[in-house]
């Protein structure tokens, strides 16, 4: 069996070099890696590309990498307005945006993990999120083409995970983690709870062990606001 | 007629909450369509739907009884309904793009006479904006309703012949609820179908940028 599981978190990010495009998952404050990117903000990684609904809270989630000036763009849904630390960055130039509908940056995710090369979508038509776009009509509907979004790591924060990476998640901390998990290069799983192989009923699997690369047990940490 | 007493926000709500049917699949948007939960009437039950992956949303949640992996769109704590269902963000949109949601209901700063939609981004506004899950529940929705006052805080029809804001979505509302009015946007053009109590067509036209169909005597909103 692939030993998936590390000793710490600070291994679990070692190897992360500069300049990669990392997933991170999370929505609404439920199901945010924020052990992983705590990690990763000690490691100190620069010129990441962000793909992540939005930018954190003040000092929380993602917000902490902003401060420490180690995202240089950022692929969101809704950034959000307080979000201060990105905001900031943005409006100084610093940090560039791709705005994507919020659907539509799951399907481009999962548009990656499945080995498609795009889609046409009606979203987003006659909207500045068409601009630079192929645009076409298919069933009498004019439609834009959307690529996938590929990344290097995905941050995944899960509730169960058995040896082998199977993973659980707990009610709406699933969000975006199940999505991404299948979308990234390597996986990075912080759970809270490691169980042994077989421990989780096959049927009650949400992300099957091959798309997970690495495991590491640490409580949930959550940020106010 | 400045003075003339506007629907409040809880009213265009309330005024709201009677298009939806019993037994539907619902997506309530931020600001005033978030207020129509508690305006349901009360003999119909209607599943609510949530972005991050929840199907059949009750109340919220109350002080002691939150649960913070379990929270609406605007990372509110809520309850969950009987029969209620989780799933991921993909499967979410999925719904909503897709067609399977029988009624969306959105905040809106400009709607045209042809049912385009703006509602994320107010120019010359400082910050990045953002999109959320707006663009895709405007494409797929099988009813788009709009929630919002009749005119800006100017004074500014929000009604108009064509956006001047970023848009959202082409073609795409259905029925807009103010709080002056109650429109249907039809083929043939903007269907008054309802006026706020103690107001009449004419008045309405007058604080709208686009022509209004109105046919015979409009009758007034009916709130309880």
């Amino acid at each position: 069996m692939k030993q998936k599981i590390c000793a710490t978190l600070d291994e679990a990010v070692a190897d992360i070099p500069d300049g990669v495009r990392i997933m991170f998952g999370g929505f609404g404050g439920a199901g945010f890696p924020n052990n992983l990117i705590q990690a990763l903000a000690r490691k100190g990684t620069k010129n990441i590309t962000a793909i992540s609904n939005n930018c954190g809270t003040r000092e929380g989630e993602l917000g902490l990498m902003f401060k420490n000036n180690q995202i240089k763009h950022v692929i969101a849904s809704f950034p959000g307005p307080h979000s201060n630390h990105f905001q900031e960055l943005f409006a100084a130039k610093k940090v560039t945006l791709e705005l994507v509908p919020q659907g539509i940056l799951c399907e481009r995710m999962r548009a990656a993990a499945a080995g498609l090369q795009g889609f046409y979508t009606t979203v987003g038509v006659g909207t500045e999120v068409a601009d630079g776009k192929e645009e076409r009509v298919m069933d009498g509907k004019r439609c834009i083409l959307e690529k996938p979004i590929h990344a290097d790591y995905a941050f995944i924060k899960a509730q169960k995970a058995d040896e082998l990476g199977n993973l659980t998640y707990r009610l709406a901390a699933r969000n975006f983690n199940p999505i991404m998990a299948m979308a990234a290069k390597m996986t990075i799983v912080e759970a809270e709870e490691i169980v042994s192989v077989g421990a989780i009923d096959p049927e009650n699997v949400i992300t099957p062990a091959i798309f997970v690369h690495r495991i590491i047990q640490a409580k949930g940490l959550r940020y106010a606001g | 007629m400045p003075d003339k007493l506007r629907l409040t926000r809880e009213q265009i709500a309330q005024r709201a909450a009677q298009e939806l049917p019993d037994g539907a699949y619902v997506n309530l948007g931020w600001g005033i369509p978030n207020l129509i939960a508690d305006y349901l009437p009360k003999d119909i039950t209607v599943y609510f739907h949530s972005e991050n992956g929840i199907l059949g949303m009750g109340r919220r949640a109350k002080p002691g009884e939150e649960d913070f992996d379990q929270v609406d769109a605007m990372k509110v704590p809520v309850t969950l309904i009987s029969g209620a269902s989780f799933f991921h963000q993909a499967d979410a949109h999925l719904m909503t793009r897709g067609g399977h949601l029988d009624v969306a209901v959105l905040g809106g700063f400009q709607v045209s006479e042809k049912g385009d939609l703006a509602n994320w981004k107010i120019p010359g506004a400082k910050g990045s904006g953002g999109i959320g899950g707006a663009m895709d529940i405007a494409a797929g929705a099988k009813t788009l309703i709009v929630c919002m006052e009749h005119t800006t805080k100017e004074g500014a029809p929000k009604i108009v012949k064509q956006c001047t804001y970023p848009l959202t979505g082409l073609n795409c509302v259905d029925t807009i609820v103010t709080d002056l009015a109650v429109i249907d946007v039809k083929p043939e053009g903007l269907l008054l179908r309802e006026v706020a109590p103690g107001w009449t067509a004419v008045e309405v036209q007058k604080l709208t940028g686009a022509e209004l169909i109105a046919k015979g005597q409009i009758p007034e909103m009916h709130l309880v």
